[in-house]
């Protein structure tokens, strides 16, 4: 079993659903990325998705977008996330980027791949590369040996679930048309959405965009294998960046207890 | 120079193009491709679509030897009068062609990126005339510079959306929406200004506006008995030159788009992403793209508000990798001049965009005399637009 599959499986034996936090390398800054791994790791982290910065961030609210802004303005360099974020995979959970095609596709697919395997790195998240055009990218991140995690939306068509029941990883659920950011209340399509992908799919599933805090984690729990939490953290940290890896470990410390102590899905 | 039938059915003009958006979008644009597959083979829709573009935009345009050019330069050009078309541009050619698509495809809401305002104003143009209402995003930089534009757009029924992020132009824009299509792409229809964006947009584009080179062809046979040996258009996102260049592309015919060198190529503010040949991936296609050795998207300049924009449409891209067309660059003090030359040479003030074609003539003339050209230009729209601020650059102030 791959570590992702494992660290779903732990947080199954638990009664819960996985937490699976996100943030920006470069924001704050790039030298805090391995505080604050080790922040959401201690604060219970399941899966670690790191943002690689891309300069148009089309899938991204407002919030991403200025992480990704600033980030760059500070000159934050992909080959620099990749030797920051390898010292630090051995003790951290199985951890996954999260990036647009372009600083990929820039950077060279196969070479990518293999860099981010070297580093670490268990799998790879690309918004706007959607299943039909990834085939050779998910060539070489197997050949690499890492898991290009296939996207679900609400008007996904069942052709798409069946193209994707040979992916790895786990399933990322977009739980709303729109792009990420936090929203007050959980949309109701989450839930068909969730099943209809299991229903195809032998995979987890985890499910993100929009999740603010506790309550909606938990509601998006009860039907989903995984949470995911980008905007929401990464506005606390936005909000308070001297103290970054304090403001994460609480957000993510929070969100955990409350899965923790959410009654079992069954 | 025979080339295949693109794009194929994945949106490909050979390794070009695609279909790189979001999951969530791709229902939309293959419920997008099949909607217009089956329009353009319907009759009804031809038909309409003909009939708007005769009563409503003015179709065709004239095609007239430009008799004083002709003589300074020393040999026969000819312009195609976009200029004359209702709102003053080629870009209505593609707007009506897909606001009559959104109309069939039941779409509510009409949304589009502009930058300077051309396509906005043409878009919002197109929505006023069905009763629709049109959202237009604008960069909040290019709102600041083009406030008559964003009135124009207003006064059609428009609401235009200024854009805070990134650079805050044309680029920034589109991401803008594309993020509304994401998110209300059930009752949306996304009017993409070029030949840029996921297939099937490249396509349609490009087929909407051959109407500039259909009546183009059949133009200069009738007038010179002949085809011409060049057709020089500008190239921004490429629309007007695709437009004027796709009917001509079985003939023996040399196709030359003029790309912004902006202050030149070598300072690295410009647009010419051909010129730059780094093939990358940005809203919904790969292309060329203006960017930085990771990839990230550098901001384009040119002093044509049209023609800056950091990449080009997939099927430019193939004609040059093909080299079924020839790709150059013009400076803006280039363009200019040459805004300024046929003013004076031909009464016909042209869009900065367009001088770019005329300046290549001029830097090329004697070349060009000694081989005995015989030149059309596709005057892509009337230069009013940019009269206040060519203007101030003279003044002095370089303005943006």
């Amino acid at each position: 079993m791959n570590k992702i599959a494992e660290a779903f499986a732990r947080a199954n034996a638990q009664g819960r659903p996985a937490l699976i936090p996100y943030v920006t390398a470069g924001f704050p800054q790039l030298e805090r990325l391995p505080g604050l791994v080790r922040a959401l790791t201690e604060a219970g982290a399941d899966i670690i998705e790191v943002g690689i910065p891309f300069s148009d961030p089309l899938a991204d609210g407002p919030v991403l977008q200025k992480a990704a802004t600033e980030a760059l303005a500070q000159g934050t360099r992909v080959r620099a996330i990749l030797d920051a974020v390898s010292g630090l995979t051995g003790e951290a959970p199985p951890m996954v980027f999260l990036t647009y095609i372009n600083p990929v596709f820039h950077y060279g697919i196969e070479q990518f791949s293999h860099d981010a395997k070297a580093a670490g790195m268990a799998g790879l998240i690309i918004p706007d590369l959607p299943w039909i055009e990834g085939r050779d990218m998910r060539r070489a991140a197997e050949r690499s040996g890492l898991a290009l995690i296939p996207l679900v939306a609400p008007t996904s068509t069942d052709a798409h679930l069946t193209a994707i029941k040979k992916a790895q990883g786990f399933v990322y659920g977009v739980s709303v048309t729109g792009v990420t950011g936090v929203r007050q209340t959980v949309d109701q399509g989450v839930e068909p959405l969730v099943q209809r992908v299991k229903a195809m799919v032998d995979l987890p599933v985890a499910v993100g965009f929009g999740i603010a805090g506790p309550r909606q984690a938990v509601e998006v729990g009860r039907v989903a294998d995984g949470v995911i939490v980008g905007s929401a953290l990464v506005q606390a940290i936005a909000e308070r960046p001297n103290a970054a890896e304090q403001v994460a470990y609480d957000c993510v410390h929070e969100l955990r207890l409350a899965l923790d102590n959410m009654v079992t899905k069954a | 120079m025979a080339t295949k039938k693109v794009p194929d059915r994945f949106g490909r003009f050979g390794p070009f193009g695609g279909r790189y958006v979001p999951e969530t979008l791709m229902p939309a644009v293959d419920a997008l491709e099949h909607a217009y597959q089956e329009a353009r083979r319907d009759s009804g829709f031809r038909r309409d679509l003909g009939e708007l573009l005769k009563d409503y935009v003015g179709r065709p345009t004239p095609l007239r030897r430009a008799d004083q050019m002709s003589q300074a330069v020393g040999f026969d050009v000819y312009l195609k009068r976009e200029d004359l078309n209702h709102t003053g541009a080629h870009k209505i050619n593609n707007t009506i062609g897909q606001v009559l698509l959104a109309r069939r495809m039941g779409k509510t809401r009409i949304i589009a990126e502009t930058g300077a305002g051309q396509h906005g104003v043409a878009t919002a143009t197109a929505a006023a005339l069905f009763g629709l209402k049109a959202e237009i995003y604008m960069g909040a930089e290019d709102v600041k510079r083009q406030a008559l534009n964003v009135y124009r757009m207003k006064l059609l029924g428009a609401q235009v959306h200024p854009v805070e992020s990134g650079t805050r132009t044309l680029k920034d824009a589109t991401n803008e929406a594309i993020r509304d299509w994401v998110t209300n792409v059930r009752d949306t229809f996304y009017v993409i200004g070029s030949v840029v964006g996921p297939h099937p947009y490249p396509m349609m584009v490009r087929d909407f506006q051959s109407v500039i080179g259909k009546e183009a062809r059949r133009q200069m046979l009738k007038v010179t008995g002949d085809l011409p040996t060049h057709i020089v258009a500008s190239v921004g996102g490429g629309s007007n030159s695709m437009g004027i260049f796709y009917p001509f592309r079985h003939d023996a015919v040399q196709l030359i788009g003029v790309e912004a060198a902006g202050e030149g190529v070598e300072t690295g503010r410009h647009a010419a992403s051909i010129q730059v040949a780094e093939p990358g991936i940005l809203h919904g296609s790969l292309s060329y793209l203006l960017q930085d050795e990771d990839g990230q998207i550098q901001p384009a300049h040119s002093i044509s508000a049209g023609l800056d924009y950091p990449g080009v449409g997939p099927e430019h891209a193939y004609f040059h990798h093909t080299g079924r067309a020839q790709y150059v660059a013009i400076r803006d003090d280039q363009a200019l001049e040459a805004f300024h030359q046929l003013s004076r040479w031909e009464g016909i003030i042209p869009a900065l965009e367009s001088a770019h074609a005329v300046a290549w003539v001029i830097q090329e003339a004697h070349r060009l005399k000694r081989e005995g050209a015989r030149v059309l230009i596709n005057l892509s729209g009337r230069g009013d637009k940019d009269v206040d601020q060519v203007f101030l650059y003279e003044q002095g102030g370089h303005h943006e």
